[in-house]
């Protein structure tokens, strides 16, 4: 798209039908300003045109929703098939890949599809669930939380996956024993501090946390947390500079009023 | 031009004035006066209100549909719940008047800040549980196109509350009732108590109740600037000023059984600048009380409560500001990174704050120690004698603590039961309440203005059912006791 001439079409109606103003503005346009101005020009036109703004509002609603579609719960699926067929079939749909036990991995392809093979043996309890990429929200832990007996689950680089979401994880404390979090971007250390119910977990990975605020401080409280547990992905000294002129990065100072 | 005239004149020899000099001294302030008249040629532009003679910029419009008099959590849930469910974009015109828009004194801002579904009334339950799914969606229910997502900064770690001998059967049936209504809370014994919290001392308890889910704290400004940016983008005007007087006008009724009432309808807010004695009459068609723990003023202005007692004009609205003290101390070897927010047997509560073994908490005193809440100063001593007893008996950790800094702040306390006013006043048609929770008016605030705005908008509460915290429960003496105050 030419910029000058986009700009000039879009600006006319602000300058009041003024063409000399539009010939004038047209001409200021530089092409290398391009990205930047179309950014600038958009928000331009949401805060100056109702139907702008409604409709930028409209596709942003449209995104939220296609999650919420892919994340519907499958009681129907669990009443025919029960709940491992059910959980396993969402994971595959989502993307993820799917163990059950004294089975084989079952991804699918680049394509989505998937070997529907696994219906005949749900009633095999899932034993491990590799979610990474994938868009699990809140709801749709609803149908991962039905694996009752899930002994691995890797949620990697999961961008829905957030504090509330961990906060859920408590009905698989009996079973879960490895947990994988890492590159989860809203995933932050009070969302680890739920995970305390998981007492059987032997190996927790949370490298890679943007969200997390002090890594290495963070680490050492979700050890202390999980005794039994090995936490991996954060080098504890990591945050600590060495020299005796930079101070390690300290404790959170308490929240003013 | 007038410069070449005048030593035409000055040649004469009279005394005249240069140009440009005026008694007392004057300077061209050019750039001010072309931006005056910039200003007023907008001002005649239309969709403008036009202030040609004099600058009405600061002023609220002269109509408004809704007047909301409070802006804290409970005010801005209202008007974005009116704005949500409103039948036709633009159908209504709202406007939210906020005495303080530093919110300096207003309860929202000095909250704890927590929110928990372990009530004994089912409505509490249901307001709570909504509360914390708007939460959890709070980027798709505020989302500002162009605006950076919030972080609430919320901590899913549970409440724990726990029960002595006496009060174990009343926490029984009151966590049946929770998980009847859908919240996610479970029983433990003094031994699984000390199993899962190895630092609680477990003297006295007979019984906890632990929310799993949907149960923890988080941070009131960002809830508060969410939902101030999105009404703001909805199109609620906002003003800064005090609500002084109301003009009403009543009427005298036949009820079915012929007696006499004189129902009253307010017709305009007047509402004074601060620091000046201007004001700008709004004329308004409902009005909604959510000034917190300043709402019994609100309703004097209206003159609920102008009557014989024990007549329903004569009852006043109960609510009342009660001072309450929050402080802030380190521990070093104080709970993990899992502590729940307790609350003990005693009524002493406290939580983690941050990564660095900060705690943060408080209790609420009794009736005779109540604090004078004129002012928000802080009683440390308050601390020393009555909360870090409690705290030390529970949490033998806690007997090495150092306290680093305390605040205070008001509830909306309901002397008459604890529990929120909502609904419209049966004399006074047009006046709404969304005040009185007495410090849970933040964890349940999405809940409460969702169901106003359908009293407004619809006249019945359709989703969550409030009746029974309308006002006339005053006047009946029907109090719904609400026993987990914390």
């Amino acid at each position: 798209m030419a910029a000058p001439w986009a700009s000039l079409r879009l600006v006319a109606p602000v300058w009041n039908g003024r063409i000399r103003g539009i010939h004038r503005l047209g001409g200021a346009v530089a092409p290398e300003g391009n990205q930047k101005k179309k950014r600038t020009i958009l928000q331009f036109l949401t805060n100056y045109f109702y139907d702008v703004e409604a409709l930028r509002d409209y596709l942003l609603q449209r995104e939220m929703y296609k999650v919420h579609e892919k994340n519907r719960s499958y009681t129907w699926l669990e009443k025919q098939h029960g709940p491992y067929g059910a959980g396993a079939f969402f994971i595959l749909k989502q993307g993820g890949a799917v163990k059950f036990r004294d089975k084989e991995w079952i991804r699918p392809d680049k394509y989505g599809h998937f070997s529907q093979e696994f219906w005949n043996f749900c009633e095999v309890p899932v034993e491990a669930v590799d979610a990474s990429d994938c868009d699990i929200n809140y709801e749709g832990l609803d149908n991962l939380l039905r694996l009752k007996e899930l002994q691995s689950l890797s949620l990697q680089r999961c961008s829905h996956v957030d504090d509330w979401c961990l906060s859920r994880l408590y009905p698989l404390a009996d079973s879960l024993q490895e947990l994988s979090l890492a590159g989860c971007p809203r995933v932050s250390e009070r969302g680890l501090a739920c995970l305390h119910h998981l007492q059987n977990l032997r190996r927790l990975d949370i490298s890679d946390l943007p969200a997390v605020s002090n890594p290495g401080l963070t680490q050492i409280l979700v050890e202390e947390m999980l005794p039994n547990c090995e936490v991996v992905g954060v080098d504890w000294a990591e945050g600590l500079k060495s020299g005796p002129e930079e101070q390690p990065q300290d404790t959170a100072s308490p929240v003013p009023a | 031009m007038i410069r070449r005239v005048l030593p035409h004149g000055m040649g004469r020899g009279l005394l005249t004035r240069r140009p440009g000099t005026r008694r007392g001294g004057f300077s061209l302030d050019w750039d001010g006066k072309v931006s005056e008249i910039k200003k007023k040629i907008k001002s005649i532009l239309p969709g403008r209100s036009c202030d040609l003679l004099q600058d009405t910029s600061h002023l609220p419009p002269e109509h408004s549909d809704v007047v909301i008099v409070g802006g804290g959590v409970l005010g801005l849930s209202v008007a974005y719940w009116l704005k949500k469910l409103e039948s036709r974009r633009g159908a209504i015109r709202v406007l939210v008047v906020e005495r303080d828009h530093t919110y300096s004194q207003a309860s929202t801002g000095l909250s704890v800040g927590g929110i928990c579904q372990q009530f004994s009334l089912p409505e509490n339950i249901q307001l709570s549980l909504f509360s914390a799914s708007f939460l959890r969606n709070i980027n798709e229910y505020l989302a500002v196109v162009d605006a950076p997502p919030l972080d609430l900064r919320f901590n899913p770690s549970g409440y724990l509350l726990l029960a002595s001998e006496k009060d174990a059967a009343a926490m029984e049936s009151d966590v049946k009732v929770q998980r009847q209504e859908g919240a996610k809370v479970s029983l433990m014994s003094p031994d699984q108590l000390r199993n899962k919290f190895p630092w609680i001392n477990t003297e006295g308890v007979a019984l906890a109740s632990y929310g799993m889910e949907d149960e923890g704290w988080f941070d009131p400004w960002c809830l508060l600037q969410g939902l101030r940016r999105k009404v703001q983008s909805l199109g609620v005007l906002f003003c800064q000023g005090e609500v002084t007087r109301f003009v009403s006008s009543s009427q005298r009724m036949l009820t079915t059984d012929d007696k006499a009432v004189v129902l009253k309808r307010i017709h305009e807010v007047h509402v004074k600048m601060d620091r000046s004695l201007e004001y700008q009459p709004v004329e308004c068609a409902i009005v909604i009380n959510a000034a917190g723990a300043w709402s019994a003023q609100i309703a004097a202005l209206a003159g609920i409560g102008e009557g014989p007692p024990g007549t329903l004009q004569g009852t006043k609205l109960p609510v009342e500001p009660r001072k309450r003290y929050v402080y802030v101390w380190h521990c070093p070897q104080g709970p993990g990174l899992e502590t729940p927010l307790v609350a003990d047997t005693s009524g002493a509560y406290f939580r983690r704050e941050g990564l660095g073994s900060n705690y943060l908490g408080g209790r609420s005193p009794t009736e005779q120690e109540e604090p004078d809440p004129a002012n928000l100063e802080v009683d440390h001593d308050f601390f020393q004698d009555k909360v870090w007893p409690h705290l030390a008996l529970r949490v033998p950790a806690f007997e090495t603590l150092k306290v680093q800094s305390a605040w205070a702040g008001y509830y909306d306390y309901n002397t008459f039961d604890q529990n929120g006013v909502v609904g419209p006043h049966p004399l006074v048609v047009n006046m709404y309440f969304a005040t009185g929770f007495s410090g849970h008016g933040l964890q349940q605030a999405p809940g409460v203005g969702r169901a106003v705005a359908e009293m407004v908008l619809k006249g019945r509460f359709q989703t969550i059912d409030l009746s029974p915290f309308l006002f006339t429960r005053f006047y009946l003496g029907e109090k719904i006791q609400e026993n987990n105050i914390i």
